[in-house]
């Protein structure tokens, strides 16, 4: 009997360690897909953050660095000016990309890498345990504002897209989730358009995946699908807000 | 090749590192290593490699993190504040055994102190200078033209032991002119051998993992033990070091860098009036002559080391020569002493170790424990852990190299 659907050859045959209801495992085969259908990955890198996706180095089946705390879109700079043949993806959660490396993040993006970047979006910190992410909601708790974000004391949400989408070296920009069926595919045709365009040397290219964190949040794997759709999603919209026939286009 | 340029230090260090096979810089302004970025940013695309300004010292690093990931030979260089920005990377790359090149042109500290000349970031140099069980290899030039030769040595052994390894200067060395021979044939870096960990192109190979962290019980001390290995080897081989007038010397001048061109000055002063000093400069400060120096202090028993901060540097020589002499310090931290300033605590320094000549006469009845006598107590306060250790010299002599590598 033939199997139909297997596992990518992007992915490396091993548990994972993710939390049931997590999206990183989903996202994570995504992009092995999406290597696969590319014919990408023998020439791929990819960066693996600190947080939860720390172990993306044993998951991913394509050469893979973990460096430190938000400075994976520095660390693909590096690769990709010095090896510009390579496919480099960072992948990173919400305290990596939009707290900590917010400087690597905008200035990557300013000078129109051509690099692909994956970000997780799920409103918390999920490693260390659940504190307040720079994504938090308001009134979402978190273990160091357990009473809910105040933005007296923690401001406000960033939005990273909207954020990004005022620099003109952001080539695509794209916020999707994997909530559901209908947001996975989405989520992997944006991821595809991300990597399509590094091939083609467009420049920098960012996905926003919306994603769920049940653990952290205390709830549910339902509960958590829930709270992205309805919390998350009027918070942080769907859409492209950058799309490389907006402007640009090579490099 | 065997010609003779006038180059001002930083530019010099700069051309070194491209000459020696350097294709990829990441940097970030900072006086007094300035000259530096500046030079890369034309020079490196002419030679077909990449220049990045990048928008904070922790970016560039990382930037070198990912590029040297890649095997190419990389440089980033900094000055004080910002090399202490770029620690956690550099913690990275000795974590994840990237031969990287990096350079400290050192001015005054602490916090954003001023643009001077010091060496106040020894210990942060040779002590390892990020978080975590590790060393960083160290070379201290004291002229432009090792400015320019050094990039290569430190390439050849960062790759080697595959470690970060760095050039300790200061914005003296940075700043002024002088001749330089780069007195080797320029590396072609496609003539590199392509290391085997090294990212990219995995086409009939298998994956490969650059990281720093290993989880799993007992496996990160395991690579804690072969990287201690690593660095004995290190001591064991590769210790460099210059002696200038010692066979005579009753006084023994140690600096490294800049302060051991002072201190050759106010020798040379001592000289002309018939004082018998001699000097003693590591050329690597890690991994530090230890050895050698002990081997010295057998036969001097006085010695004074000039450093540019509070007393770090003499806390190495005093390690290394245990007890058996009396070391003294002059001591100007973010101060730039002048040779006469130096020869005159030389000369001060003489003639209170004259009595001292008697007591030598008294060490050779007696075994020289009793030797070090001299006013000042501190370095030798406790003499009886001293004994041990002058034993432990005796056996570590025999890897003892008689003169320096250079």
């Amino acid at each position: 009997m033939e199997l139909v659907n297997k596992k990518p050859s992007g992915l490396v045959d091993v548990k994972m360690h993710y939390c049931p209801g997590c999206g990183h495992g989903i996202v994570h085969r995504l992009i092995a897909e999406v290597m696969d259908e590319l014919g990408i990955r023998e020439r791929t890198v990819g960066i693996a953050p600190v947080g939860c996706a720390v172990f993306a180095d044993d998951y991913f089946n394509c050469d893979m660095i973990q460096g430190p705390h938000g400075r994976g879109p520095a660390i693909a700079t590096g690769i990709k000016r010095s090896q510009p043949d390579c496919i480099v993806f960072s992948y990173q959660g919400d305290g990596d990309l939009a707290s900590i490396g917010m400087a690597e993040t905008i200035h990557s993006a300013a000078r129109s890498e051509n690099i692909t970047i994956i970000f997780i979006n799920n409103a918390i910190y999920g490693m260390t345990g659940g504190q307040m992410a720079p994504t938090t909601l308001l009134g979402q708790p978190a273990s160091t504002c357990p009473t809910g974000r105040d933005a007296k004391v923690n401001g406000y949400p960033i939005k990273v897209c909207e954020l990004l989408a005022q620099l003109e070296g952001a080539r695509y920009l794209e916020r999707t989730s994997v909530s559901s069926a209908q947001g996975v595919i989405k989520t992997k045709r944006a991821v595809k358009k991300a990597f399509q365009n590094q091939v083609e040397g467009k420049g920098f290219s960012l996905v926003e995946i919306l994603s769920m964190c049940p653990t952290n949040w205390g709830m549910n794997s339902l509960q958590g699908v829930k709270f992205v759709d309805e919390k998350m999603m009027p918070i942080y919209p769907l859409g492209v807000f950058r799309s490389t026939e907006q402007e640009g286009g090579q490099r | 090749m065997g010609e003779k340029i006038l180059m001002k230090g930083n530019e010099a260090l700069a051309e070194g590192a491209v000459l020696a096979g350097c294709r990829f810089f990441s940097g970030y302004p900072i006086t007094p290593q300035n000259e530096v970025p500046e030079y890369m940013s034309w020079r490196l695309p002419e030679a077909g490699g990449t220049f990045i300004q990048a928008e904070s010292e922790v970016s560039a690093i990382n930037m070198l993190y990912g590029a040297a990931a890649t095997g190419i030979r990389t440089m980033t260089s900094s000055s004080s504040p910002g090399i202490s920005l770029k620690q956690e990377g550099i913690s990275y790359c000795a974590g994840a055994d990237l031969p990287i090149f990096f350079a400290n042109v050192v001015r005054g500290g602490p916090g954003l102190g001023n643009i001077a000349a010091s060496q106040g970031d020894y210990n942060q140099s040779v002590k390892g200078g990020g978080h975590g069980d590790y060393h960083t290899i160290v070379l201290a030039p004291n002229s432009v033209d090792e400015m320019g030769n050094f990039p290569k040595k430190c390439y050849e052994l960062a790759e080697k032991y595959r470690m970060p390894a760095m050039i300790l200067a200061d914005g003296i060395l940075g700043q002024m002119m002088e001749p330089v021979e780069f007195k080797f044939q320029p590396v072609d870096p496609a003539n590199l051998k392509k290391p085997d960990w090294s990212l990219g192109n995995a086409a009939g190979r298998k994956k490969r993992i650059v990281r720093s962290y290993d989880l799993r019980e007992g496996e990160l001390e395991k690579m804690n033990w072969a990287r201690a290995k690593k660095f004995q080897e290190i001591e064991d081989r590769e210790v460099q070091f210059e002696e200038k007038n010692i066979n005579d010397a009753q006084l023994v001048l140690v600096a490294y860098g800049t302060s051991s061109r002072i201190a050759a000055a106010a020798m040379k002063m001592a000289r002309d009036k018939g004082i018998k000093v001699g000097l003693f400069r590591p050329i690597t400060l890690w991994p530090f002559p230890k050895k050698q120096l002990a081997k010295l202090a057998q036969r001097v028993k006085n010695f004074l080391v000039v450093e540019m901060s509070q007393g770090q540097f003499v806390d190495d020589v005093r390690l290394a020569i245990g007890g058996t002499a009396q070391v003294d310090l002059y001591a100007r931290p973010a101060g730039i002493p002048s040779g006469e300033e130096v020869f005159a605590v030389v000369e001060k320094l003489y003639q209170s170790i004259k009595p001292a000549k008697a007591v030598k006469k008294v060490e050779k009845v007696k075994p020289a424990k009793k030797a070090k006598s001299p006013k000042k107590a501190k370095p030798t306060r406790k003499l009886k852990p001293v004994k041990k250790k002058t034993v432990k010299i005796k056996t570590a002599k025999k890897a003892t190299r008689k003169g320096g590598r250079r």
